[in-house]
């Protein structure tokens, strides 16, 4: 077997007397997708600040052979990093990205490549404070920074929590292309949002690991599914809620009939939305439809 | 090296768009704009006329502000910082301990002391346009107090700022460090040597150790060699390192404890949890 790409080793953590992670060992091999979930307070936050060599602790944290705190700028060269709350930095988003891309070895065209991807536009937005963006905006912005450059670790924090779909299905197009040699742990309250992304889910409770399992999933990262949906009536809260998730009306079924693409991990997202409608939902064909 | 200017950059720039820098900036000039508004170089007082009499009205002046503004603004941006969580994004690129610390106080020096510097310098270019004598010598050692008083209290502050873990602990303990020092300036030592209950020596080794008595006392030195207005204490200092010697102890002692403090507090920063 091969060495883990992270390991976390009796891994605890102490706030004054509020022992906050609890002798947490972990392996995390390259190329897993990882879903940290766990109610608030549950360690995930703390877990990655440990990660990420921002907090000291007990224990051990190696990230490819390297101390995760002792080595941190080695170790911080090879993770990408989103986190769930945007810094309220008031410098442009010209000099952030600069600033980024400097500090990373990367080029700052690269990271604005990414963020044009996913919908921002970076022209009009270059020189306005980054904490005067909306929240998509700045979301988009972090995502870019993380992946538009080199990186064998990807940390999202709630990545896509702000994202329109439009942009949802970029950023999973994003993650697709780095499946192969990069390990991504996805923190979430809620396991339906990150689910069909991960292939592993990682459960705290309490600063203690309470499940580790392995997701099934035939569909890859990038795949799009048609859907088509039959209401039996018109509705306008159904047309709004669509039109949200760039579906068109049918011309010739009356608007009951509506078809659009969802992305392969956005499928549990939508269905939960779905459920809202089923009392007048009468036909659903969905098939994948490739990358 | 590069990531020390690179995030000494970024510190400007966050600084120059910040408010306390604009009230920072609008005090200053202010203070100097309203000397000259208030006729002041053409006033006398202890043989002081010209430039060099608003020069010592304004280092009087900085004193007064220049310490409690550059502590209430560090640990306030610094902790602030901290709370809002810029530290935990910055700090998940791999930039090192050293460069993101002493590149932030490197930024800040900057932003702190180009304001009162330019106020002093604008004064002089005004004097130069009017035609008013200026006493270069003076100008040239109250930029170097203003200098060194200025790294003196953003050690300071640097140092609470990574002790404190919240905006309000840090902005009260900065209250209370500079309120110690003023009152340790004469009321308290007076007050003590006239009750008995203090050795004159010790009341004059506490005096030299508080910087802003020490700055307070060199602006005196430049009009008042003698420092006659001091009393008896006067004959200690002078005699312990004579009027050169402590222009000389004025301006590296408070740089020496800024830099102490500077030092430990990166020992801290670097031994403690980092967001």
């Amino acid at each position: 077997m091969s060495e883990p790409l992270i390991r976390f080793q009796n891994l605890s953590k102490r706030f004054k007397r509020n022992r906050v992670l609890d002798a947490v060992t972990l392996d995390l091999e390259p190329g897993e997708r990882i879903a940290l979930i766990g109610s608030n307070g549950a360690g995930k936050t703390t877990l990655i600040r440990c990660l990420l060599g921002e907090y000291t602790f007990d224990g051990g944290v190696i990230v490819d052979g390297l101390g995760a705190r002792r080595e941190r700028t080695h170790v911080l060269s090879t993770i990408g990093f989103v986190p769930q709350l945007p810094p309220p930095l008031k410098m442009p988003v010209r000099q952030l990205v600069h600033f980024a891309a400097a500090i990373c070895g990367s080029s700052a065209e690269r990271m604005l490549d990414v963020a044009r991807r996913l919908g921002l536009d970076v022209q009009s937005i270059a020189a306005r404070p980054f904490n005067r963006l909306s929240g998509g905006m700045k979301q988009k912005l972090l995502i870019a920074i993380a992946l538009g450059r080199d990186t064998r670790v990807l940390v999202l924090d709630e990545p896509a929590a702000n994202l329109d779909p439009e942009a949802r299905q970029i950023f999973f197009q994003l993650l697709a292309e780095r499946l192969e040699n990069t390990t991504m742990i996805i923190s979430s309250h809620r396991l339906d949002e990150v689910a069909p992304l991960v292939n592993r889910v990682i459960e705290m409770d309490m600063g203690k690991i309470v499940l580790d399992d392995r997701v099934a999933d035939e569909s890859s990262l990038a795949a799009l599914f048609a859907v088509c949906l039959v209401f039996s009536r018109a509705d306008e809260a159904i047309a709004k809620t669509l039109t949200g998730w760039n579906f068109v009306a049918e011309e010739a079924a009356e608007t009951t009939a509506w078809t659009g693409e969802v992305a392969a991990p956005d499928r549990l997202r939508f269905f939960g939305m779905l459920s809202r409608y089923v009392g007048l939902l009468s036909r659903i064909e969905m098939h994948e439809t490739g990358d | 090296m590069k990531h020390l200017v690179l995030t000494a950059k970024l510190d400007i720039i966050e600084s120059l768009r910040s408010r306390w820098f604009l009230i920072y900036c609008f005090v200053f000039g202010g203070i100097v704009a309203l000397l000259f508004a208030f006729g002041l170089t053409e006033s006398r007082v202890l043989g002081f006329i010209g430039l060099s009499r608003l020069l010592v009205t304004y280092i009087q002046l900085a004193m007064a502000i220049l310490p409690i503004f550059v502590l209430i603004t560090t640990v306030r941006s610094v902790a602030g910082d901290r709370e809002a969580g810029v530290f935990e994004y910055l700090l998940s690129l791999p930039v090192s301990l050293s460069a993101w610390f002493w590149g932030k106080i490197v930024g800040r020096y900057i932003t702190i002391f180009l304001p009162v510097f330019a106020a002093m310098l604008g004064a002089v270019l005004w004097a130069l346009y009017r035609e008013i004598e200026v006493p270069w010598q003076m100008f040239l050692y109250y930029t170097g107090l203003l200098a060194a008083i200025g790294w003196c209290f953003l050690g300071i502050g640097m140092l609470i700022s990574t002790i404190a873990r919240s905006t309000d602990v840090a902005q009260g303990a900065a209250f209370i460090v500079w309120l110690t020092m003023l009152l340790f300036l004469d009321l308290i030592l007076l007050g003590l040597l006239i009750q008995g209950r203090m050795a004159p020596d010790l009341a004059i080794t506490l005096a030299l150790a508080n910087p802003l008595q020490v700055f307070r006392t060199a602006a005196l030195s430049l009009f008042d060699p003698q420092l006659i207005v001091l009393g008896p204490a006067a004959y200690v200092i002078l005699d312990l390192f004579g009027p050169v010697g402590f222009k000389i102890y004025a301006l590296v002692y408070p740089v020496f404890l800024g830099t102490l403090c500077a030092g430990l507090g990166y020992f801290v920063f670097k031994r403690s949890d980092l967001p």
